[in-house]
């Protein structure tokens, strides 16, 4: 159970940022996977008097605040474009439309999990996240790192050219999937990810020279192989290693072949 | 600490406990509609209208909802009438106890799109849980309201 001794609603990101030093403290994304812990709070900060809920525009990106609903991600039409559709499929699996009210980009981010749909998809459109005192740090960098007490900001998705497409496989609707697989395909190359390894997302090279001569049933499979044979997996209740390794070759090369196609 | 929002359009002024859950707050404050389920934020019993969007309240502070609009279904019984008893006709409701979280996130489902295709009703309505049900029933439900209800006026905006 999640106690909460005091609750602050910051009025500034220096003094979220100055409450948010002290380890008895935590910040309050959507509270979701929060309240799964056990674990006394002193003082919740809550970041949502900050406007951090928004999501800019500018003419070479998309600048989302940490206080961004999975929801709103979902539905805005310029990151749908951006990303084919990719973005909202890759959370409309997470549990239901309430919970995606509620569930942030900034907790989901910086929870770096292991299951994370949107640090896979994330990974992939090269984003970047704006830390209030780390500056900005690319997101690969960024979920290499260990916990740091800092304040997420905001997340930038560069428009960059080219094509998105997003697979994952669940045992069942709605539960934390067993493998989560984003690619863009660039015109300087590919970008894919891998999640829910289930060990946390990370990006895999694959064999760029594979894809020299265009995506082609043949070679986006052989692009998959070489992808599912340089990915870390382990095992656990949901799947095994080795059935994740197989089902990597195949979501990569669907994923693929979606970018091909649209 | 205090906290001051609106619930169900009355305007109110309360204490908290800075962990209260606004499942509790709304409960305490006469909403006996919304269920506290399985309180992991998994099962939409317990959903609300925060400032017109469904929400899990097990999963909320009522310190976060200081300031905001709260609904529940007691203060929306005019804009369920209207397609519940379809609902029941089809059998959907064996316990019962699922009934309000449904009933809200479907107003907030045909606020947001007044003419949702069948995918479109169950992909909304993913994240409510029923332990009697196949969901068919509810799905049945929904849509022989909107066939008995014709095209929305307003036009889909799905
Ligand atoms: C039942 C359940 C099912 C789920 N299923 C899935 C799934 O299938 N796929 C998936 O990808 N995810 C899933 N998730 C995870 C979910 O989508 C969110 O990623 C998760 O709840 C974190 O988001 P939050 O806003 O609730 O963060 P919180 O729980 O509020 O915070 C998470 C962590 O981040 C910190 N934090 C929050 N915001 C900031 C910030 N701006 N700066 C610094 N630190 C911050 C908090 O202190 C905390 O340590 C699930 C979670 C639950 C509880
Ligand atoms: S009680 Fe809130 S989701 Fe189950
Ligand atoms: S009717 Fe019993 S839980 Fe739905």
């Amino acid at each position: 159970m999640l106690t909460i001794k005091r609750y602050v609603r910051a009025q500034s990101l220096d003094e979220a940022y100055a409450l948010c030093q002290k380890r008895a403290n935590v910040v309050l994304g959507g509270m979701l996977w929060l309240k799964t812990q056990n674990r006394t709070v002193d003082t919740a900060i809550d970041l949502c008097g900050l406007g951090l809920d928004t999501i800019e525009e500018t003419p070479d990106a998309y600048r989302i605040g940490a206080m961004v609903s999975l929801r709103a991600l979902e539905q805005h039409a310029g990151l749908g474009a951006l990303t084919q559709g990719a973005l909202a499929e890759s959370v409309r699996h997470i549990v239901g439309v309430q919970f995606r009210n509620l569930a942030t980009v900034g907790g989901s981010l910086y929870g770096r999990f292991g299951f994370s749909d949107v640090l896979t998809l994330f990974l992939a459109l090269d984003a970047r996240v704006e830390l209030h005192h780390g500056g900005t740090v690319p997101l690969a960098e960024y979920a290499a790192r260990p916990y740091e007490r800092d304040i997420l900001t905001h997340v930038v998705l560069p428009k960059l050219p080219g094509r998105v497409a997003y697979a994952s496989q669940r045992n069942s609707a709605t539960d934390f999937p067993v493998l989560a697989c984003a690619v863009a395909l660039r015109p300087d190359g590919v970008r894919c990810a891998v999640g829910a390894r289930p060990m946390k997302a990370q990006l895999y090279p694959g064999d760029p020279a594979l894809l020299a001569g265009g995506v082609t049933p043949e070679t986006a499979d052989a692009f998959a192989a070489a992808v599912a044979q340089q990915a870390a997996f382990g095992s656990n209740l949901r799947a095994g290693a080795d059935y994740r390794r197989g089902l990597c070759r195949v979501l990569v090369r669907r994923a693929l072949l979606a970018c091909k196609e649209g | 600490m205090e906290i001051q929002l609106k619930l169900n359009g009355r305007p109110l002024r309360a204490a908290v406990e800075p962990g209260t859950l606004l499942l509790d707050f709304v409960r305490a404050h006469g909403c006996a509609s919304v269920k506290r389920g399985c309180e992991t934020s998994n099962c939409g019993l317990c959903t609300v209208l925060l400032d017109g969007k469904p929400v899990l309240s097990c999963s909320v502070l009522a310190a976060r909802a200081d300031g905001c609009e709260v609904q529940t279904l007691e203060g929306l019984q005019a804009e369920a009438e209207a397609f519940v008893a379809f609902i029941a006709d089809q059998g959907a409701e064996q316990c019962g106890f699922c009934n309000p979280g449904y009933v809200m996130n479907t107003i907030a489902l045909l606020r947001e799109n007044p003419d949702p295709t069948d995918d479109e009703i169950r992909a909304y309505l993913a994240g409510n849980l029923c332990r009697c049900s196949g969901y068919e029933g509810q799905l049945r439900g929904i849509r022989a309201f909107l066939d008995a209800r014709g095209p929305a006026k307003e036009g889909h905006h799905g």
